[in-house]
């Protein structure tokens, strides 16, 4: 695996915070009152009917606001001048995130809850 | 009920939405002094770079107004507001009844008292989308722009016209650039980056005169310039509340409720005065995050919640040629600082509390910093020294790390 991704670079949208044998994962929690979509200055952030907060890249134009209110630190800048962020790739990936589907340790579970 | 509202951008937006939540079938006008769609005024200098377009600076899309159920009222302005008979007059001699009133009214340039700036021909400012379009139709390669301010909007200004391969020199009063949201190291950095991108600055310095196209400096050095902008400054609306003796002082002053001293007027975004959570003060935050969530304070109280909003700090995130910052609070107490390369940051604590904080360069995460302000936490709860180091979760005690990341229902579910 790591031979494999010599040279590239990569920009993950999920977060792993590791410290004294101790390892998690941060992605977007799609929050409820989302700090992101109310201070974005473009309306490029929107939450969506079914729940998904997702980013307009084309009206992004990087001030980086989202950033700034994050409490979680589950936005980032992308490659390309916008931000990214989970926005949990359930169509591109047949209903279940990547993440999820990929985990060797069973240690990220997609569901619903309550915040 | 009838909702009217002052204004088109943020605020206004905010409260729509938190009005809509609440009471679908309510009336709501929009009164606008600009006659576009509502837009995005932090972009005026994406447009002139090219980053962005007219179609794409809308902060909703075409339909919000139909979507909504809102009567926009474009190129029209508010003149007086009759409290008694809950009524504001219009400029065109029209007037509009209110059962609930949000004054949005936002804030305007500062024109400094210079002798002889009325005999400047080529004169600008930069708040709106119109000031953007004027300026870019006089700019032509080569000119030499005289910019008076070097804060945000200055700043701003001079990244969206270098596109036009412009000459740009930009004089301010304080000794430093962007000096209301860096500290004197900061906006030395800030100062040397804008530099190495042809900026030029004569600080410390005011104009005393204008002599047609050419300023004269308090210390008669002679600017020369074709084109001239005003960026000392905004002065917010409040004229609308004051004129009828509500409780104004630099800004409209507001409760954290969003109400003004007057019965069933609200106020929310740069016109107002509000309390700011990292200082204890009441203050002018003119910012467009505060902006949104006052007016959706406002609306949700307008339409019969009862929703508090006290966690309003200053706070920025600015980006120019190529160089981000961020930062938030305000920049008392003990410093923790750390330089690395390109990347600045410090943190500024007392009390057991987080006051503020400044990064250049290295904004990831910032966002947990702006958190532990905007939320209070005791920094003894948390490991400081490594979010210090490094914002992240992993400095919450393992209780609020499970809490904040949803594990505590799934503790209860295998326990």
């Amino acid at each position: 695996m790591a031979r494999a991704l010599k040279d590239i670079k990569i920009k993950p949208r999920i977060r792993i915070e590791e410290k004294d044998g101790i390892s998690f994962a941060v992605s977007c929690r799609h929050c409820h009152e989302p700090l992101c979509v109310k201070g974005c200055i473009t309306g490029a952030l929107t939450k969506k009917e079914n729940g998904v907060i997702t980013i307009d890249r084309d009206k992004c134009i990087g001030c980086y606001t989202c950033i700034l209110c994050c409490p979680y630190g589950a936005v980032s800048p992308s490659e390309d001048g916008a931000i990214q962020k989970c926005e949990l790739c359930i169509k591109t990936a047949g209903g279940t995130p990547k993440c999820v589907d990929g985990c060797p340790n069973g240690a990220i579970v997609f569901e619903e809850r309550g915040e | 009920m009838k909702y009217v509202i002052i204004g088109n951008s943020a605020a206004a937006v905010g409260a729509v939405e938190a009005i809509r939540k609440n009471d679908r079938e309510g009336s709501i006008v929009i009164i606008s002094s600009e006659s576009h769609h509502t837009y995005s005024r932090p972009l005026i200098s994406y447009l002139l770079l090219g980053k962005t377009d007219e179609n794409r600076m809308k902060y909703r899309g075409d339909s919000f107004y139909s979507d909504n159920n809102c009567e926009f009222l474009p190129g029209r302005t508010a003149t007086k507001i009759d409290p008694e008979k809950k009524m504001v007059m219009l400029n065109d001699g029209s007037y509009v009844s209110y059962d609930k009133l949000l004054i949005a009214t936002g804030s305007s340039p500062f024109i400094p008292p210079v002798k002889g700036l009325d005999k400047v021909r080529n004169k600008f400012t930069f708040t709106t989308l119109d000031d953007a379009r004027k300026l870019e139709s006089v700019l032509e390669e080569g000119m030499k722009v005289l910019i008076l301010g070097a804060g945000l909007i200055g700043l701003k200004c001079a990244e969206g016209i270098s596109k036009k391969k412009v000459k740009t020199v930009c004089v301010d009063l304080a000794t430093r650039v962007l000096s209301s949201i860096l500290d004197e190291e900061g906006s030395g950095i800030i100062k040397e980056h804008l530099e190495k991108n042809n900026m030029r600055f004569c600080l410390g310095r005011q104009v005393a005169r204008f002599s047609e196209d050419i300023a004269i400096l308090d210390d008669e050095t002679e600017i020369p310039f074709d084109v001239l902008v005003i960026a000392v400054g905004v002065r917010p609306n409040i004229s609308l509340l004051k004129d009828i003796g509500g409780r104004t002082n630099r800004g409209i002053i507001i409760d954290e409720r969003c109400r003004t001293s007057i019965p069933d007027i609200y106020a929310a975004g740069d016109c107002c005065e509000s309390y700011d959570a990292s200082s204890g003060e009441m203050k002018v935050m003119a910012l467009l995050p505060n902006a949104y969530m006052q007016g959706e304070c406002a609306g949700m109280n307008m339409s019969g919640a009862d929703y508090v909003f006290d966690r309003a700090i200053p706070m920025n995130a600015i980006g120019l040629f190529g160089k981000h910052i961020i930062t938030a609070g305000v920049y008392t107490g003990e410093v923790y600082k750390d330089v690395d390369g390109e990347n600045y940051k410090k943190l500024f604590y007392s009390n057991n509390r987080l006051n503020g904080f400044i990064l250049i360069g290295n904004i990831e995460k910032a966002g947990i910093y702006t958190s532990l302000i905007r939320e209070g936490t005791p920094l003894d709860s948390i490991d400081f020294e490594l979010i210090c180091r490094m914002p992240g979760l992993m400095a919450f005690s393992k209780e609020e790390r499970a809490s904040r990341l949803g594990g505590m229902v799934r503790d209860s579910i295998a326990g």
